[in-house]
């Protein structure tokens, strides 16, 4: 196994950054588009709403693979070229924004409805009583989350393999079928997501307890 | 309490029990897949799903059609007789040799050439096909050769020896490889790549329902197609040769080669034809 | 559009159909079996026995941080080294309870703790064995706190399925990509279908989550 691994050291360590690369970008991203269509979502446009809605209910409830492989085999069909790592991330993207959007919308309706009034009833408008008076609050409950996102993340960044995003898991078929050791390619990949998602369950275990 | 902790021995010692029988089951290489399978009357065959005129799951009925699946199916019944059955399961490049090591399979008859290192893993047959690795590209597409995809991006499939061959004759290409042929033709249709690049007989399969595309250039390897068989299953690979050199000899070969492949453009069937018991192979 | 017609013939919605039926079921049963394994090792947990809570509780943590993919690969092409062979649809539902096992035991045990530690403390006070007190005072509450937690896991179980395409099990992704293999022209269409199927699937057990847990409260 270690011959193994020293072999390809340099396939597993790019998998392994091109998966933490990815899965941070999609962090970042989904953060902010999750946000938006949270917002959309408790807007007085009833239009608007509805968009929101749509989003958040379609994109929770398609398999991340299938948005995956549309962004690698539609998208640049008609619109643009993208290649599988952005494909990848995108679709990563898409299907937590959506997930993070509930997390946030959660976060803006335990905000007290009078404070939003209140400040209304101060002249403000109501983006800026959004921006200024709830999401600062709303954010106290989705920062907490973030970390099991981020493992999620760094979990699903697995389907990368299936449209050549050069990640962790695709370099482990690459080795895996070079090799002919699957078992041991697979332990050694394993261990690697481990490396990542391992210590961040662990430190959100103990800010629970903490918080608990 | 002390009923937990019951329980926490009664399944620590379950464990243990399943542990150890699961190490102590009867290793692959010490059984005779021979007999088994002529006990058995059946011969399960790893094969393609996704591999037009080898290959191929009909949408119609779910079943596995092709040459690889009519070869295997003769072979099942010059091994074990006329009520013999051929089953299938469904493998991909990438999944077929540990499925074969593992024992889920007998045999893998699944567009797999003979090479030096997979011979180190497993045991070949005779070669019961005999392909070459060319390049599937759009219509009008500058890519002439092989050697100008150096610089250029090339798809191929998980496991397949084509992505390794590929780069020795473009070692400036870059290689993309996807999980099956069916992603890999439409990524190359969604211009994820410049060519894909497999052996010539699947891509004559993809080029038949797909206008626009079509191989290019000649052969630039030759890639002997070879029923993998475990390594120390002397009786089922010598019984195997036996039934396929049988298959060539009686006619039968032939008649599938050119039901399968007598009407496709770009591929010449008769190169491929074998000769009624004059190649002993 | 001619497109759209010739992709959306009978034959190959029957096909996509097949290969949705075959999805449920892989669903349905690893839920069923996650389920009662889920509660078993979460309860364990909890429990807090010496050593063995410890055990499984590392155990839950290191599957549950690990890709389904890579699970799945473990049991399709690990397993029979341990002389077990599971054809590609028991292979799927192995790796999917085992997956979801340990996300259920974790979503379990915190269920647990959500219900009042005074109340399990009542319980025994008033005589009641531990095991008593949780099948008939925690657990009952537990999982109906649980419920919504439980069917968004699995509303993932279902969408995760479609990762066993890479072993080729014959689910609905797989059947998919077999029917736009044909023809290229019926990748959009395919694709639009199966998102359907997926969305009705599993939009439809969101509704109903949030039905029931609308009359539970």
């Amino acid at each position: 196994m270690i011959h193994l691994l020293t072999s390809n050291w340099n396939e597993f360590i790019s998998g392994f950054g091109w998966t933490l690369l990815s899965s941070v970008l999609a962090l970042f991203f989904s953060l902010i588009v999750g946000s938006l269509f949270a917002i959309l979502e408790v807007v007085p446009n009833k239009f608007l709403r509805i968009i929101g809605n749509i989003y958040v209910e379609v994109f929770r409830n398609i398999p991340l693979l299938v948005i995956t492989m549309f962004f690698y085999l539609v998208i640049p069909l008609y619109v643009v070229k993208i290649n599988g790592f952005t494909a990848g991330t995108i679709g990563l993207t898409i299907y937590t924004s959506a997930f993070i959007a509930e997390t946030v919308r959660a976060g803006i309706n335990s905000v007290d409805i009078g404070q939003m009034e209140a400040a209304r009833g101060q002249g403000m408008t109501f983006w800026q009583a959004m921006r200024y008076i709830v999401l600062p609050q709303a954010f106290k409950y989705v920062i907490p989350p973030l970390g099991n996102q981020f493992v999620n993340l760094v979990k699903n960044s697995s389907v990368l393999a299936f449209v050549a995003g050069f990640d962790l898991m695709y370099q482990g078929n690459a080795i895996a079928s070079q090799t002919f050791d699957t078992v041991n390619t697979y332990i050694i990949v394993g261990v690697f997501y481990l490396i990542i998602t391992l210590p961040i369950s662990y430190y959100m275990q103990h800010l629970e307890r903490k918080l608990a | 309490m002390k009923r937990l902790k019951y329980l926490a021995v009664i399944i620590t010692s379950l464990l243990l029990v399943f542990t150890l029988t699961a190490c102590g089951s009867q290793s692959l290489s010490s059984q005779n897949i021979y007999e088994n399978d002529k006990k058995s009357k059946t011969v399960t065959w790893g094969v393609k799903a996704d591999t037009k005129l080898l290959g191929l799951v009909d949408v119609k009925d779910g079943q596995e059609k092709g040459f690889e699946i009519d070869l295997a199916k003769a072979i099942t019944k010059k091994m074990y007789g006329k009520d013999a059955k051929a089953k299938f399961v469904t493998v991909t490049s990438q999944s077929r040799i540990p499925l074969l090591k593992n024992g889920n399979i007998d045999a893998i008859i699944a567009t797999m050439t003979i090479t030096p290192e997979r011979q180190k893993t497993i045991d070949f047959s005779n070669s019961y096909f005999d392909a070459g690795q060319s390049i599937l590209v759009k219509d009008g597409s500058p890519i002439k050769k092989v050697q100008d995809l150096n610089n250029r991006t090339i798809i191929g499939v998980v496991g397949s020896n084509s992505v390794q061959n590929v780069k020795k004759f473009a070692p400036k290409a870059q290689v993309l490889q996807l999980p099956d042929y069916a992603q890999a033709l439409t990524a190359l249709k969604s211009g994820q790549g410049d060519a894909l690049t497999t052996d010539n007989v699947i891509l004559a399969g993809m080029a038949v329902n797909n206008p626009g595309y079509k191989l290019q250039g000649k052969a630039f390897t030759t890639e002997p197609y070879g029923i993998g068989i475990n390594k120390g299953q002397t009786d089922f690979k010598s019984a195997v040769n036996k039934a396929l050199s049988e298959v060539e000899n009686d006619g039968t070969y032939n008649k599938l080669i050119i039901k399968w492949f007598g009407n496709v453009p770009g591929f010449n069937y008769k190169e491929v034809l074998r000769n009624d018991s004059s190649t002993n192979k | 559009m001619q497109n759209w017609i010739d992709a959306y013939s009978w034959i190959n919605i029957r096909f996509l159909l097949q290969g949705l039926w075959i999805t449920i079921l892989i669903s349905v049963i690893s839920v069923v079996l996650s389920f009662i394994i889920g509660s078993v090792l979460g309860i364990i947990r909890y429990a807090k026995i010496p050593y063995l809570s410890k055990i499984v509780g590392f155990i839950i943590d290191v599957i549950r941080n690990l890709p389904l993919l890579l699970i799945i690969f473990f049991v399709y092409f690990g397993l029979p080294a341990f002389g077990f062979k599971p054809d590609t649809i028991p292979a799927a539902i192995l790796a999917m309870t085992v997956f979801e096992s340990m996300m259920i035991a974790e979503i379990i045990r915190s269920g647990i703790l959500a219900v009042d530690v005074g109340q399990m403390e009542a319980s025994r006070a008033m005589g009641m064995k531990m095991s008593q007190a949780m099948w008939h005072i925690v657990l009952p509450q537990a999982y109906k706190k649980m419920i919504p937690a439980l069917v968004s896991q699995f509303i993932s179980l279902i969408k995760d399925t479609s990762l066993a395409t890479i072993i080729v099990v014959p689910e609905l992704m797989q059947h998919g990509q077999v029917v736009y293999g044909q023809d290229p022209n019926y990748i959009i269409p395919v694709f639009v279908a199966m998102a359907i199927m997926y969305f009705v699937v599993c939009y439809a057990l969101s509704l109903l989550s949030k039905f029931i847990d609308r009359r539970m409260a």
